[in-house]
């Protein structure tokens, strides 16, 4: 860094309110974004019933795969289904699996990975070797194969997703409490008398949180792609339960007829977008290296 | 060097015997009864019929005498027979793949030529309008959904605009060539057809995009974040000091220590493009093996399952390795470790 840029990122440290809410914009602008976009789906979701304009099953075959207009803003679908209210309704799944997965699955492989490196030796290893091995499976092959095999159905496909969802956690964890485990905190805890239970949850997973919540942040966009995409191949929602990724696959062969396709799949765009945002800006939030570049 | 080699070669053989274990016992504890997606309605009611079913494809032995039938049958090649197609398991993943990696490598070469320079170029030029291109990029190529990329493309390109052709591998009016290598881009020139290579190479435009678009971003990610690493180093002010050129910092300088992430990513970049060929290659009716995984993993082929995850399995673990080897090669420090 030069001399001048030196001088001038230190005026610009002393610089006005104004100066400083242009540095927070472009800092945090578009987590801010990001976190605005996740609660109007949030909103919409949990008020569908009472903001969509019409029932998201109710069936119109005389107005069917209508072009947008006032009566329907986005168009209907091959039975007349207004998109819109299915769109709205779809964030209900989309985003209700996103969690489930992400939580259970972050918190299972949290714990494993935080108790591999607490307990060192032998068990670390055996537990470590076990996430490896989930590595050496692409994710989305062997949930499709769960999925399939326990049958169609949100419920089971999540399980699936579980199945294959939690070794990153755990990876991470692990390498967290290992750069934990040694400080003089963890040393004086023990001192005091605490068990290891009480260190792990109290102590040490406390401090190495960060990280995490960044991972659960970025992976809840991540969850809702590959959800969507296993609904999309039709291993997702049974029928009429309006998701995203089924309805893009009830509008792909029908070019002409875009507007059917198009939105569920720009509603998927923006809520995964949304997530990267708000993670993008708590890595920067939390690590002051990554915040300097 | 070998002995770090042999070492790791010998971890990862492990590795793919656990994995066949895994990927058997999934296989075998999920309750979906593969009798009756096989069997029509009239036959699946019929015990006589079930029982000689299960019985011909050993469905009625112990679990641990069926690892054991399918582990002797991999160490001689033999990845058993498929229930939907009748062939043999590995017969079928050598027809399919031929495709995939012909997609796949386009994807992946596309991917890099794009995304390294952009990154190279966004950490260079930070904040500029190439920076901001290169992050816009990059996000939406990771938060598309690549199934909704596909529709989209097909909808433009194919169906408004009409310069791509539409889905498949070569359009109906062509031949395809007599199999030599399985890839349609080899075998055509050989057989000199010239009219269904250049076909081919059309047909391959789109689905290489929209497979490329979430590797492209995350390549062009990490890339422009390990350049910006190494340019914040002491180094690089040292080499600055000393008068030395930009461009001879960059790259003679900064690109080499960045380069060690993006071999990794190389890995995890591969994960994502077979993760891709699922839902790319369903959409523009690809004959490639992630058709086929999808195809079995809805009728519960379960050798055909197996056999596959078993076949990537084993690539995932060689890519690995050869990671780990260019890493140690790169980076000398990672074998002291």
């Amino acid at each position: 860094m030069s001399g001048v840029e030196l001088a001038l990122q230190t005026a610009e440290a002393h610089a006005s309110a104004a100066g400083q809410r242009r540095r927070w914009l472009r800092r945090y602008g578009l987590a801010a974004a990001g976190a605005v976009v996740i609660l109007a789906w949030a909103l919409a979701a949990g008020f569908a019933p009472w903001v969509t304009p019409y029932p998201p099953d109710e069936v119109n075959v005389a107005g069917r795969l209508a072009a947008p207009s006032a009566a329907h803003w986005l168009g209907t679908d091959e039975l007349g289904r207004d998109v819109l209210t299915r769109v709205i309704f779809g964030a209900r799944t989309s985003l209700a699996v996103g969690f489930v997965v992400v939580l259970v699955g972050g918190v299972f492989g949290t714990l494993l990975g935080a108790v591999a490196a607490y307990a060192r030796g032998w068990a670390e290893e055996a537990l470590m070797r076990a996430t490896d091995l989930m590595f050496c499976f692409p994710p989305i092959i062997l949930a499709m194969a769960i999925a399939a095999a326990l049958g169609i159905g949100a419920r089971n496909t999540v399980i699936a997703m579980l199945v294959v969802w939690w070794p990153k956690f755990a990876r991470l964890a692990r390498s967290l409490v290992i750069s934990q485990r040694s400080q003089d905190y963890v040393a004086a805890a023990r001192a005091v008398g605490f068990g290891p239970v009480h260190i792990l949850l109290r102590e040490i997973i406390p401090n190495a949180v960060g990280p995490l919540i960044v991972l659960v942040t970025l992976d809840l966009g991540n969850a809702i792609l590959v959800f969507a995409g296993l609904s999309f191949l039709g291993l997702g929602v049974v029928p009429p339960t309006p998701e995203w990724g089924s309805m893009v696959s009830e509008g792909r062969e029908l070019v002409s007829q875009w507007w059917v396709a198009t939105f569920p799949g720009l509603a998927i765009l923006t809520v995964v977008m949304g997530f990267n945002f708000v993670g993008d800006g708590l890595r920067d939030w939390l690590d002051p290296h990554a915040r300097r570049r | 060097m070998p002995r770090y080699i042999v070492s790791r070669l010998l971890g990862a053989a492990v590795m793919v015997l656990l994995a066949t274990l895994v990927i058997f016992l999934i296989a075998n504890m999920v309750p979906g009864d593969p009798v009756l997606t096989q069997l029509g309605d009239i036959a699946a009611n019929n015990p006589v019929m079930v029982a000689a079913y299960r019985h011909r494809w050993g469905l009625d032995l112990p679990l641990w005498d069926r690892y054991w039938i399918f582990l002797t049958g991999l160490l001689h090649g033999d990845l058993g027979v498929s229930i939907s197609s009748q062939r043999p398991v590995l017969q079928d993943i050598a027809q399919y793949a031929p495709a995939t990696v012909e997609l796949s490598s386009v994807a992946f070469l596309l991917s890099l030529l794009v995304g390294l320079p952009l990154g190279i170029l966004a950490a260079m030029r930070r904040d500029s309008w190439v920076d901001h291109l290169a992050r816009s990029i990059s996000l939406v190529g990771v938060s598309a959904p690549t199934f909704w990329l596909a529709f989209i493309m097909l909808a433009v390109f194919y169906g408004w605009l009409g310069w791509a052709p539409g889905p498949g591998q070569i359009s109906a009016d062509q031949f395809p060539p007599p199999t030599v290598t399985g890839f349609m881009l080899i075998d055509a020139p050989l057989a000199g057809q010239w009219d269904t290579f250049w076909d081919a190479v059309h047909h391959l435009v789109l689905p290489a995009i929209v497979l490329a678009a979430a590797t492209l971003g995350l390549i062009t990610r990490t890339t422009r974040a390990a350049m910006l690493e190494a340019l914040s180093q002491d180094y690089i002010r040292v080499a600055r000091a000393k008068g030395l050129l930009r461009r001879a910092i960059m790259l003679g300088h900064a690109l080499p220590n960045a380069m060690l992430p993006v071999v990794t990513l190389g890995g995890l970049a591969y994960a994502q493009l077979l993760t891709g060929t699922v839902l790319t290659e369903t959409i523009f009716s690809w004959p490639g093996l992630g058709r086929y995984t999808f195809q079995s993993a809805v009728t519960l082929d379960f050798p055909a399952i197996m056999g596959i995850t078993t076949v990537v399995a084993v690539v995932y673990v060689i890519i690995n390795l050869l990671v780990d080897i260019s890493y140690a090669l790169l980076d000398p420090r990672v074998m002291r470790r």
